[in-house]
């Protein structure tokens, strides 16, 4: 009966929530007077241990205590690979970019993964992609080609980031969990229309978007490609027929604000999980929700170090899940 | 074949034990899972937690005297073990609200005591509230033990 439930997972997820970083700490954070003081603070709510840290060490630290936790809990941590689609295909973007230029450059892996960075360069050192997963082969290779004979960076991206959204939305589809799918669906129908706005301000052709949008179900890829090709405000005519109706406001006032959108967008979606006992739905929505918390830490530290005004921190900030 | 009286009287007692009993077993398991989760990270809410899991358990207890008390009725402890296949056949009937309803109640208090324990894992504060919810679903388990107990009595006293 109990099988599946994930009910002791769960359980120490609704104890591990409460030390979910909340929006009265980001205020407490926001009024620091500088950036050491930030990471002061952060340290007394168990953010980083000597002191002595920088803030991406910290950051990965929490990256890692997450994953850590979470393979005490699932025994298949494979479930959640829909999350980590993402760090593979961005280590594959590494490792090409690498290759290609022929040099070692620092810290421009993504440790966590389905598969090892050193595996993704190894392969493209190589030109052997059979070690990779399945998923990865074809766009792999794609990619490669594009980069090494005519040094596209962007196409080879594009073909990267195409297959990374195919990849997440197909995975997370068939996860046969609902927050999963919705998490798939949601990534996919923002990076749609991210690549709509931005085709459209950068003036790209129908091929260059016929190759970057990626199919899902709440948006009509045709439709919004046709209205990316004509005028900005036929992309907002016709996401005022989506469910993503809220988002012209957002994409009007500027690009980190929609950005910020997306971000709330799933934070919303996966709230109703803090009251779920049951499932691997909780557990997924706490991983969102510490990725979400460490991406907000992030951006306020960085405003922070580089003075900018609270209130330029504060819209980029996104809602927590606490 | 009047003397198939006392297998149906026997078996009403054994399915009131049994569903009630597996029932119950799964239910304190579910709660012993959501509470070792707790104490994993929260020691000190042992006895809150504890509480709630055991509470799907009492089907188990309810499901047990009904067949106490119908194996004493029958004749199978202590005494001569002979009755009609109608009388039996009653019994039989008798036993079914327990078993039936104690063992989908204990599941379902189960699952209200898993999510309780979450209530009392972020709000130790609310434990009183939280224990209400699954006790709640205990009303009807009592309910389903109060008419196997009338109706196993009853047909004692019936002449067939």
């Amino acid at each position: 009966m109990a099988k599946n439930q994930y009910i002791f997972a769960n359980a120490r997820i609704r104890t591990k929530e409460l030390a979910l970083l909340d929006k009265p700490f980001f205020d407490q954070l926001l009024a620091c007077k500088n950036y050491d003081d930030c990471l002061l603070l952060l340290a007394n709510k168990g953010w980083g241990t000597s002191g002595e840290e920088s803030a991406e060490q910290i950051l990965s630290k929490e990256r890692e205590k997450t994953w850590e936790l979470v393979s005490e809990l699932v025994e298949d941590i494979s479930v959640f690979d829909t999350f980590l689609y993402g760090n593979d295909f961005h280590n594959l973007k590494a490792a090409i970019k690498q290759v290609y230029i022929n040099e070692e450059v620092p810290n421009i892996y993504i440790t966590h993964g389905t598969i090892k960075p050193e595996i993704i360069y190894d392969a493209v050192k190589k030109h052997d992609f059979s070690t990779l997963p399945e998923h990865m082969i074809k766009c792999a290779d794609e990619a490669y080609q594009v980069q090494m004979h005519t040094g596209d960076s962007q196409l080879c991206d594009v073909i990267i980031d195409k297959a990374t959204l195919d990849t997440i939305y197909k995975r997370g589809k068939a996860s046969g969990n609902e927050l999963l799918a919705e998490y798939a669906e949601l990534k996919v129908a923002s990076a749609d229309l991210n690549i709509a706005i931005r085709g459209f301000k950068t003036g790209k052709k129908k091929e260059f978007l016929e190759r970057a949008l990626a199919p899902c179900d709440s948006i009509d890829i045709n439709r919004l490609m046709e209205a990316a090709l004509d005028k900005e405000e036929a992309i907002y005519d016709y996401l005022s027929n989506t469910v993503y109706a809220d988002a012209v406001q957002a994409i009007k006032e500027s690009p980190s604000t929609f950005e910020r959108w997306c971000d709330n967008l799933i934070i919303r979606r996966i709230r109703p999980q803090k009251h779920n006992p049951f499932t691997l739905s909780p557990i997924a929505a706490y991983i969102l929700a510490r990725e979400n918390e460490i991406k907000s830490v992030r951006i306020l530290l960085s405003g922070k170090l580089n003075d900018l005004p609270d209130s330029s921190i504060l819209e980029r900030l996104r809602e927590m899940y606490v | 074949m009047d003397s198939y009286g006392i297998v149906f009287a026997l078996l009403g007692a054994v399915l009131a034990a049994l569903l009630s009993g597996i029932g119950s077993a799964i239910g304190v398991g579910m709660g012993g899972e959501a509470a070792a989760g707790v104490i994993t990270e929260t020691p000190s809410s042992f006895g809150k937690v504890l509480i709630l899991q055991l509470l799907p358990g009492t089907q188990g207890i309810y499901g047990l005297l009904i067949a106490f008390i119908t194996l004493s009725q029958i004749g199978v402890i202590g005494g001569s073990a002979e009755m009609s296949l109608a009388k039996g056949f009653l019994y039989f009937c008798a036993c079914l609200p327990m078993a039936i309803v104690g063992y989908f109640s204990a599941i379902r208090q189960a699952r209200v005591s898993v999510a309780s324990i979450g209530v009392v894992a972020k709000k130790p504060e609310q434990f009183g509230k939280a224990m209400i919810f699954p006790a709640m679903v205990e009303t009807y388990a009592i309910l389903a033990l109060l008419v196997s107990i009338l109706a196993i009595t009853g047909v004692t006293g019936l002449n067939i």
